[in-house]
């Protein structure tokens, strides 16, 4: 089946939530809905599924409209972010429960319960009551109940923004398996660029209720279309420097010159931004034609395996991204170092204008 | 030498709270003659002479059967209605839901005397008088909203993500109320039945204004043994520790989820 969206708008009460949305799904695609918290995805969903009714718009189903068919009639499944079950039931009849509602025989329900259970780990608790997992164990219950039934869309909900670590990426990797074997149109929604990229598929990148690009996730990512779109797509946030060219020379923050080679050989003399993933800052040079950025520390944060360094370059906040455990001390005078093969260039509009290649990228 | 101190206080608290009751059940199980001829901390001649006489004089034992009857009617009732409406305010927005639940607190604001008349008037008008419903239904006007009440805080205490799963998954609405969402707010419901029992049981106005004998509750009756003759102490005990059993029964029940329904399910 395929889903659209035509022109899709959202109002509560005065307040705009969806602005004019048109989007299509088809059958068997994955899609990411990626977006900071309040940027609209869950309201997205909820229209989606026919939970909400758009202010306007329409929704059709295989060219059908079901703007105002009523959820218990539309073959979707929904994941929340909360793990969602019914507590007074135990894990099969949690699971069972859409199969119920069907007209399906005990020994098929019984059949596609354990089946479903099995895929996701939870053989060992159907007896249970949902308050007896961990939380965990409770998402995959959820999770199991939305595919039991074989639904045209399905729906997750930021599913795994609730677990810890070790969890989410185990069940994250589970669930790209689980995804690849359905005909489902599956729509994922997320905070985390990261996550994004992972589930790959095709994406959609939302902010305040508007559809700001959409394609295949690589894609996207590579050439963000605009300064927002950069920002929502990099975790963590994306550094402008603003700059200009003049006569084919390239300065940009404190009078840095930005040698144009590559993508930004072709750029006019104007006003440009400069971007750049705060994983191709470096503290240390790591080639010749690297540009260096001096900046001054404010704050260096350890996370795991990585060091993330705030830096402060003409009033303009950098983030570092270094592997390894560093200590920096704060107040400290430091270098950045940057290969400008790695600058995405925006207008002074926002608009893209130059992006690096992926090939040039790789591997700094 | 704090914790001693505590149980002491609690001992001497409960001594208090307990003595209107040992003398009530004292003098129970005494005779009258017995009763007005001395003072006895405890039953000499121990005697079941007042119960005998409750449980084997219609006029008696019918007064419990009323009462518990009109009872449990205003109990079903009251759930009956409270039930969706709870669900209404807890789960929709609509032109004035919150102005309309804070009026439904203000029934209860009003004392049972303000309504005794009119309810008097209308139900003799419909022939209503001396029946059964006639109480129980007296009873909805302070039972239902706070039933309500305690019920909108139980529900809203149940994400409104379980409605919408229910829904995804096929449930139409009465069997997902019914099926799912009633067995989530079950100590609500107990909570409330339990309010709406010990408001309806205990309540003597209306049930005496709108009854005459055959509906008339053991509360009501009890004012008969003041007569000519003097007052029945003994038999007045009797009648007053069986109308106690019902109520202390009912609180065993719900006594795990009682501070809740007093917060109204908001805790």
């Amino acid at each position: 089946m395929s889903l659209s969206l035509e022109g899709i708008t959202k109002k509560v009460g005065r307040e705009i939530h969806i602005d004019n949305v048109n989007l299509s799904f088809e059958a068997g695609s994955r899609n990411v809905l990626l977006g900071r918290t309040l940027a609209g995805k869950t309201s997205l969903l909820r229209l989606m599924a026919g939970l909400d009714r758009p202010t306007s718009g329409r929704v059709l189903a295989n060219g059908e409209d079901v703007t105002g068919k009523s959820v218990r009639k539309r073959s979707i499944a929904m994941v929340y972010q909360q793990f969602i079950n019914y507590p007074s039931l135990t894990i099969y009849n949690n699971i069972a429960s859409p199969l119920k509602t069907a007209r399906i025989t005990k020994a098929e329900i019984d059949r596609r319960v354990r089946a479903t259970a099995e895929m996701l780990h939870i053989e060992g608790f159907l007896d249970r009551l949902p308050s007896e997992l961990s939380g965990g164990q409770q998402q995959r219950v959820a999770i199991a109940r939305a595919l039991v039934k074989e639904t045209d869309l399905l729906l997750l909900d930021e599913p795994l923004v609730n677990l810890d670590y070790k969890l989410r990426e185990e069940l994250r990797a589970e669930l790209q398996d689980i995804f690849e074997a359905r005909q489902a149109i599956v729509v994922y929604t997320t905070t985390e660029s990261t996550e994004a990229l992972m589930l790959g598929g095709n994406i959609v990148v939302v902010d305040e209720g508007r559809v700001l690009q959409t394609g295949p996730t690589p894609e996207v990512y590579h050439h963000p279309a605009t300064t927002k779109v950069a920002e929502v797509f990099s975790d963590p946030p994306i550094n402008f420097l603003k700059g200009t060219v003049r006569d084919g020379t390239g300065r940009m923050g404190r009078n840095i010159v930005l040698p144009l080679n590559k993508h930004m050989q072709s750029l006019t003399d104007g006003d440009f931004i400069f971007g750049v993933r705060a994983n191709h800052l470096f503290v240390s040079r790591r080639s010749k034609e690297d540009v260096e950025i001096p900046a001054k520390v404010e704050l260096t944060e350890i996370n795991g395996s990585e060091t993330f360094i705030h830096a402060n370059h003409n009033e303009i906040q950098l983030v570092v991204q270094e592997n390894g455990v560093r200590s920096v001390r704060i107040g400290v005078e430091i270098a950045i170092y940057v290969n400008p093969s790695c600058f995405f260039v925006y207008d002074e509009a926002g608009a893209l204008v130059a992006s690096p290649s992926p090939e040039d990228v790789r591997g700094l | 030498m704090k914790g001693k101190k505590k149980i002491v206080g609690l001992v001497i608290y409960f001594i208090l709270l307990v003595i209107p009751i040992y003398w009530m059940l004292n003098m129970s199980l005494r005779s009258n003659a017995d009763i007005l001829a001395s003072f006895a901390l405890y039953p000499k001649d121990i005697t079941f002479m007042n119960y005998m006489k409750i449980f084997t004089d219609s006029s008696w034992y019918m007064g419990y059967v009323n009462a518990m009857i009109y009872v449990v009617m205003n109990t079903l009732i009251s759930l009956t209605v409270a039930l969706p409406a709870a669900y209404a305010f807890s789960r929709y927005q609509f032109v004035g839901d919150k102005q309309m639940f804070f009026w439904l607190l203000t029934n209860r604001m009003a004392p049972a005397a303000v309504f005794a008349l009119p309810f008097f008037q209308l139900y003799s008008t419909i022939g209503l008088l001396d029946t059964h419903i006639a109480v129980a239904l007296a009873h909805c006007l302070f039972n239902v909203p706070l039933a309500v009440w305690i019920l909108e805080g139980f529900m809203s205490g149940v994400p409104r993500e379980i409605d919408e799963t229910a829904f995804i998954d096929g449930y139409g609405f009465p069997r997902f109320f019914i099926t799912i969402f009633i067995p989530l707010i079950r100590a609500g419901v107990g909570v409330t039945a339990f309010f709406c029992f010990m408001f309806s049981w205990v309540e003597l106005l209306l049930a005496r204004t709108l009854t005459v004998t055959e509906a008339k509750p053991i509360s009501a009756i009890m004012t008969r043994t003041i007569s000519a003759t003097g007052l029945d102490y003994g038999l007045l005990a009797a009648a007053g520790i069986l109308t106690i059993v019902p109520g202390a029964m009912v609180i065993w029940f719900v006594r795990n989820h009682m501070a809740k329904g007093f917060a109204l399910g908001r805790v």
